[in-house]
């Protein structure tokens, strides 16, 4: 689901969007869309990394009996692309409420993403029972604080925030002061020509606030990144494509491999959302991001699993 | 037993319970976790009642005290949690994944 993008030739982006099934990427740098045909060479600087969201490993709700099966062929589309990703991001929500076990099973799953490494940020299901202790004990190597890290791949810098930690009566999603000082920190030495690509698991922007889908100091987070010639934001938690292009940010939430959730007010809340047989693979699925040097550009391609 | 007869027999049986006009709050209460809110989003108990909820919603919910001295795990469609509450007082909590959800159990003596 497409929204508030920046109406620059629509037509040719609906072209665009129209083929995207069959291979063909495309691409908003600055709220131009342009267009790049699968296979043409890529140049040494080029990479591709996979976002996988929202597992719940540990579900077993009616939206889908066979979540572990989804999740495996999650993993399959992953491992079917071409050229293989340098690496592998999960924006959250590994378990489904923490359940005993689920860290485990998940860790001997992803075992099979044939990748060199998998960076994560915590949902609010891996940390709600005890403030992410479990969570950390086991993918907080290498991060600060709650989680939050950053890294630079070819040129790219990467920045993975928390937003799930900050939850109490009546708040939901929130960076603190905290991790936001440590932000203005990371990106200060950064010149505005790096790409900088953010995932975190609720969105950053306010997609829908009543269903809890904003993060309440997102802003100040955006406001830092501005700068910046090119930022891509990733995020999870509402489990549906839905997309934002805001002058040189655009913001990607990704779909779950484990259940869908409905569109923003489609329905009275926010649960884990049925549908027809035929239609739930549609609905699930993982996503391929691959940046091009010259010129500097993240293409992003949705790999749903049917 | 003649419906007239029953009802003042439960009438009287109430009012020994109760001690008088006003009806002196439950040992047990109910509540059910429904459409993403709690309901009732009031409840009152007496001192050393529990407090029984159901998740009635295919998505995960909790009962978390707002200031973390108890919280169920994660409560599956048709899960329940009980909690004891002892001492007199005003009781917020909350459904930690879904913070907008909050509500009050209300203990009195």
């Amino acid at each position: 689901m497409l929204t508030e993008l920046v109406p620059v030739d629509r037509r040719r982006f609906m072209q665009c969007l129209a083929w995207a099934g069959t291979g063909l990427l495309w691409a908003a740098r600055g709220g131009l869309l342009s267009s790049t045909a699968l296979g043409e060479a890529a140049a040494a600087g080029d990479f591709t990394f996979a976002q996988i969201s929202d597992t719940h490993v540990g579900f077993a709700g009616k939206a889908n009996a066979n979540a572990a099966g989804t999740l495996a062929d999650s993993i399959a589309a992953i491992n079917a692309l071409e050229p293989r990703p340098a690496f592998v991001i999960h924006t959250g929500d590994l378990t489904h409420g923490q359940k005993a076990g689920a860290f485990d099973m998940l860790a001997e799953s992803l075992k099979a993403v044939r990748t060199e490494r998998i960076f994560y940020v915590p949902g609010e299901h891996d940390v709600f029972l005890d403030g992410g202790k479990e969570y950390l004990a086991r993918h907080g190597r290498g991060t600060l604080g709650g989680g939050w890290q950053s890294f630079d791949y070819h040129g790219v810098h990467f920045v993975g925030l928390v937003n799930v930690l900050t939850y109490k009566a009546g708040v939901g999603g929130a960076l603190g002061a905290e991790q936001l000082e440590w932000l203005r920190q990371d990106l200060e030495a950064r010149g505005p020509s790096t790409p900088v690509v953010v995932f975190t698991h609720v969105p950053l922007w306010a997609v829908y606030p009543a269903w809890g889908w904003t993060t309440a100091d997102g802003a100040a987070a955006i406001a830092m990144l501005r700068r910046f010639g090119s930022v891509t934001v990733l995020n999870g938690h509402i489990h549906q494509v839905f997309q934002k292009v805001d002058g040189s940010v655009t913001f990607h939430s990704a779909r779950s491999t484990a259940f869908p959730q409905p569109a923003p007010g489609a329905a009275p809340t926010p649960g884990p959302m049925t549908v027809e047989a035929g239609e739930l693979r549609r609905l699930l699925g993982v996503r391929e991001v691959r940046y091009t040097e010259s010129p500097a550009q993240l293409a992003i391609v949705e790999r749903p699993l049917a | 037993m003649r419906p007239i007869t029953w009802t003042v027999t439960l009438a009287a049986a109430l009012a020994l319970f109760t001690g008088g006009a006003d009806a002196a709050p439950p040992p047990e209460a109910r509540v059910s976790i429904s459409q993403f809110r709690f309901q009732p989003a009031e409840i009152s108990i007496a001192a050393g009642g529990t407090v029984t909820w159901v998740n009635g919603d295919a998505e995960e919910h909790t009962v978390t005290a707002t200031d973390r001295s108890y919280t169920s795990p994660g409560l599956e469609e048709e899960e329940t949690f009980s909690h004891r509450f002892t001492a007199p007082g005003t009781y917020r909590y909350f459904c930690a994944l879904h913070p907008h959800m909050t509500a009050t159990v209300v203990v009195v003596k």
